[in-house]
């Protein structure tokens, strides 16, 4: 029996990647963020989530990509990690995708660099690839210096 | 996940309930050793014992009920008066039973079972102390007697008294349905008369409410028990409401709607009132931490071979829960302090004039928004000059700053880091360890703390904290058109420097900027140049903005863009990813739902070196200057050095004592190294040894951990001691070793964090058990 599992998708410099649907807890449009001097340049900065404060990171810049374009508002996704919820800032909102879990496969060792460890895999999609992110390592920045 | 979500709700109701009351046991035990007939007391104390027994029975925690069974047989015994006048001994034999009880507990809560330490010694000295005293029986009897006869009538009148007094009912009738309950009707007295008439049912309903009440039995009905999650979530939803109110309430104002403007002036009214009302669920009478001191001044006393009589006023004052957490340590430390150095030994005492038994008081109270907190012994004093030689000597001073320094400037001295309190040679006071962590950790929170003395006569401990720390007073400033927000506690002036008023505006010393201010120099730190180590603009000959703040200290002009406006804010703390920025010490959301960060007065003056360089003026070393952030989850830890050039790590709270003993102190007990201290046998380990590092270099001097309680310590053997540290440990990597927790980088170095707990626990398992009977015995 094969064994289905959900994504949300998202858009990163054209790439596409997904996040495990269940960790995801809310998607909002792009919000004034309070940037914090001194702090990690992944960081872009605090939101206000109905009373709570939400750090926001930047996926492209986590991810090692170009920055996106000025006039670009990124999209809040907001996921749960060990140390509570953290925004991740992407371009555009995709679907919310069932991939069957055969399609999937693990990272050629060709990937290289922070990528290699923040993407699980790929599944093979119809049209393209879905990269999974590993969300809760995505939010951990002690390990990116 | 932890293990305790696995347990069930029934469980862990019975775990929070049984620790409660194991605090209370704590307490009482020892108001008992001094009032043995107080009956009421011995029935609340045996109450606790029997619940615990009654409930683990039930949930089948067959150990833990066999070692309470005991206890119960010996306090019942102690109850009706067969024991005669409980000695120390008792004290101790039951405050073992509290020890074995609570460790049980823990086991339960992270394992789910009992654990398979062996409590046989335990039973065994309270099976002993179950032989009856004879001796003094006989005295003791009519006390308890009468005591007992007097509670009883006070505590619970019968209902048909009740009714009489009441008016509800004819006394008549009473003595008539008591006739009939006697004459052998199985039903409440109540239910008679009802039946017969003679009064409704209502009055019944009153009567018994009122012998309830009497009973004390009242109190379980108007409370109930809340989460403490649920709490900080309505205090968030609240903050948030304020905030929506100060948007709706600008709003109001710029609109003539009469109606609107009527609803949003009750919206203000209900939002403050619903405010102050979520924060005092917050609120904790400060007798919820000082319940452990009774315990911790007669463990202490016993050991020391002192009288001490500690007094507690005003516990009924209460803080906000998160200080109440963040003063609990700081204030066990000065209290241990005080029993340990500040009151002198019997015999000293009374040469000196003084009662034998020397007195130590806690007093708390509310002044100006503040709750002042004094401790104070009536012991031998701090001598300033005494002190003042020993900063000499200990290279914190110079001779000439010394000798300049004032009495009461002198006293202070105690809170420097790497100043050691006790003149002792036994090195008996540790390293100075503690009073510069007990100043940080409450400057951390807001508060001051103040040291008097009278040499000969006692010290007073005074110190000063806010009453909550989530909401605060700020000021908002605008700097990079962005707003922060800077505690009001920190500030102490705000400066306009106008560029027409002429005058030298900015000036540099070398590269450093200051500001003539009434004549002296105030260093300046711009807001701008803080964040981004780019050139200061040019703002030096126009206008700018002042705000003179103080941090540990010292004062400094911070200068920026705009000065706001001051506003209540609602604290929230930084996420993980923000906890490495040192001059931000959480965040808060404005009226316009947008998020200000709040500025760290601390750490941006240490960011600019303005407390490093002022400290080093004065000859104080950096630790002593806090690397302050009011977050929880920061840890003290105390850093070794063991083997070549490995760093480990002990969270301080779990470190009893620091001590260097000679090589030629060792004297050897079975295969074991042990060294007379205090007048007791200290086992040493090795902990080089202990983590498979090998042996320890032979240094002459041994410097050594002691872990544990009084009487019942071991000692580590660790090659360096380096440093406290106070720090927010991530630990990296979980560690597979025994006895590690896992890494974490500390000062910028790997250190492993130990579990020291579980290294005793496997090196010296008897430690657990044996030694605080083996002093009663």
């Amino acid at each position: 029996m094969a064994t289905t599992q959900q994504y949300c998708t998202f858009t990163l410099d054209g790439l596409l990647v997904g996040i495990e649907v269940s960790r995801v807890q809310e998607i909002i449009r792009y919000q004034v963020t309070t940037p914090v001097p001194l702090a990690h340049p992944v960081v872009r900065g605090l939101i206000n989530l109905r009373g709570q404060i939400v750090t926001a990171l930047d996926l492209r810049q986590r991810l090692g990509l170009p920055e996106r374009q000025p006039d670009a508002l990124p999209t809040n996704v907001v996921v749960l990690t060990a140390d509570g919820a953290v925004s991740f800032l992407v371009d555009e909102i995709g679907d919310v995708v069932e991939v069957d879990e055969s399609t999937f496969e693990t990272p050629p060792e060709t990937l290289r660099g922070v990528a290699r460890q923040l993407i699980v895999g790929a599944h093979k999609l119809d049209a393209s690839l879905l990269m999974v992110l590993d969300a809760e390592r995505a939010a951990n920045l002690r390990e990116v210096a | 996940m932890s293990n305790a979500d696995g347990l069930d709700d029934i469980v862990k109701e019975f775990l929070v309930e049984s620790y409660e009351g194991l605090d209370q046991l704590d307490q009482d035990l020892v108001i008992l050793e001094h009032s043995y007939s107080d009956q009421q007391l011995l029935a609340r104390i045996f109450r606790s014992v029997h619940t615990v027994k009654g409930t683990c029975g039930f949930l089948g925690f067959s150990k833990l009920e066999s070692v309470t069974h005991v206890g119960e047989n010996l306090l019942a015994k102690l109850r009706d008066g067969e024991l005669g006048v409980p000695g120390p001994e008792l004290t101790t034999g039951l405050l073992t039973l509290v020890d074995a009880i609570r460790q049980m507990l823990g086991f339960i809560e992270t394992t789910g079972a009992e654990g398979d330490m062996d409590y046989s010694e335990v039973v065994a000295e309270l099976t002993r102390l179950l032989e009856p005293n004879e001796a003094v029986i006989v005295t003791n009897v009519p006390v308890v007697a009468a005591t007992k006869k007097k509670r009883a009538r006070k505590a619970s009148r019968p209902v048909g008294e009740l009714l009489v007094e009441a008016g509800r009912a004819d006394a008549a009738d009473v003595s008539a349905a008591l006739q009939e309950q006697r004459g052998g009707r199985p039903d409440p007295l109540g239910a008679i008369l009802v039946d017969r008439a003679a009064v409704d049912s209502a009055a019944v309903h009153d009567a018994l409410e009122t012998q309830q009440e009497a009973r004390g039995g009242g109190l379980s009905d108007s409370n109930i028990r809340v989460d403490v999650g649920l709490l900080d979530k309505l205090m968030t939803l609240v903050g948030e409401l304020v905030l929506v109110r100060n948007q709706i309430l600008q709003h109001a104002n710029s609109t003539q709607q009469p109606t609107l403007n009527a609803a949003s002036q009750r919206l203000n009214l209900l939002t403050t009132e619903l405010q102050e009302g979520v924060m005092k669920t917050r609120m904790q009478p400060i007798g919820n931490i000082w319940s452990k001191l009774p315990r911790v001044v007669r463990d202490l006393a016993r050991q020391c071979d002192k009288q001490i009589r500690l007094e507690m006023e005003g516990s009924e004052t209460e803080l906000d829960k998160t200080i109440i957490e963040a003063i609990k340590d700081p204030l066990t430390h000065i209290v241990r302090n005080a029993a340990d150095h500040g009151v002198e030994t019997p015999a000293e005492r009374k040469a000196a004039g003084k009662a034998t038994e020397g007195r130590l008081l806690l007093r708390a109270f509310h002044e100006g928004g503040q709750v002042n907190i004094e401790i104070s012994d009536d012991g031998r004093g701090l001598n300033p000059e005494r002190l003042r030689q020993k900063a000499v000597e200990k290279g914190l001073v110079t001779a000439e700053q010394a000798s300049k320094m004032s009495d009461r400037e002198s006293l202070n001295l105690v809170f420097a880091a790497g100043f050691s309190t006790a003149p002792k040679v036994t090195n008996i006071s540790g390293r100075g360890v503690g009073m510069d962590v007990v100043k940080t950790n409450i400057e951390r929170i807001g508060g001051v703390v103040d040291v008097q003395s009278n040499l000969g006569a006692g010290t007073t401990l005074k110190i000063k904290i806010p009453l909550t720390l989530a909401i605060i007073p700020a000021l908002v400033v605008t700097t990079c058109e962005s707003r922060y927000a800077i505690p009001q506690v920190n500030l102490v002036e705000l400066v306009r420097r106008d560029s027409r008023d002429g005058g030298p505006g900015v000036e540099m010393i070398h590269g450093a900027p200051v500001y003539r201010l009434r004549g002296n120099l105030l260093p300046l730190v711009f807001l701008r140049t803080a964040f981004d180590a780019a050139a200061p603009d040019s703002t030096m000959d126009e206008s700018f903005n002042i705000v003179v703040l103080q941090a540990d200290g010292r004062t400094f002009g911070l200068v920026v863009d705009e000065i706001n406006d001051t506003e209540e804010i609602v604290v929230k703390p930084l996420s993980k990813h923000l906890q490495g920025v040192p001059i931000f010490s959480g965040a808060t959301i404005m009226g316009d739902g947008r998020v200000a960060l709040i500025l760290d007065t601390l750490g941006l003056a240490k960011r600019a070196n303005v407390i490093s360089e002022a400290a080093k003026e004065h000859g104080i070393s950096e630790a002593h200057a806090a690397t302050g952030n009011p977050t929880t989850d920061r840890q003290t830890l105390l850093i070794c050095g063991t083997g070549d050039e490995r760093r480990v790590a002990i969270p301080l709270s779990s470190v009893a004592r620091l001590e260097k003993f000679e090589r030629r102190q060792l004297e050897l007990s079975g295969s074991a190294e042990v060294v007379q201290y205090r007048d007791q046998i200290l086992p040493l380990l090795d902990l080089s040894s202990l983590l498979g590092l090998g042996c320890t270099s032979s240094q002459e001097t041994l410097s050594v951990v002691v872990y544990g309680t009084p009487g019942n310590c071991i000692g580590l053997v660790v090659d360096r001691i380096l440093d406290i540290v106070e720090e927010r440990v991530s630990l990296e990597a979980a560690s597979t070793r025994e006895g590690v927790l896992g890494s974490a980088v500390v000062q910028q170095r790997v250190t492993d964090i130990l579990d020291i707990a579980a290294i005793v626990e496997n090196a010296a398992p008897w430690l657990f058990q044996t030694s605080t009977l083996s002093e009663a015995a």
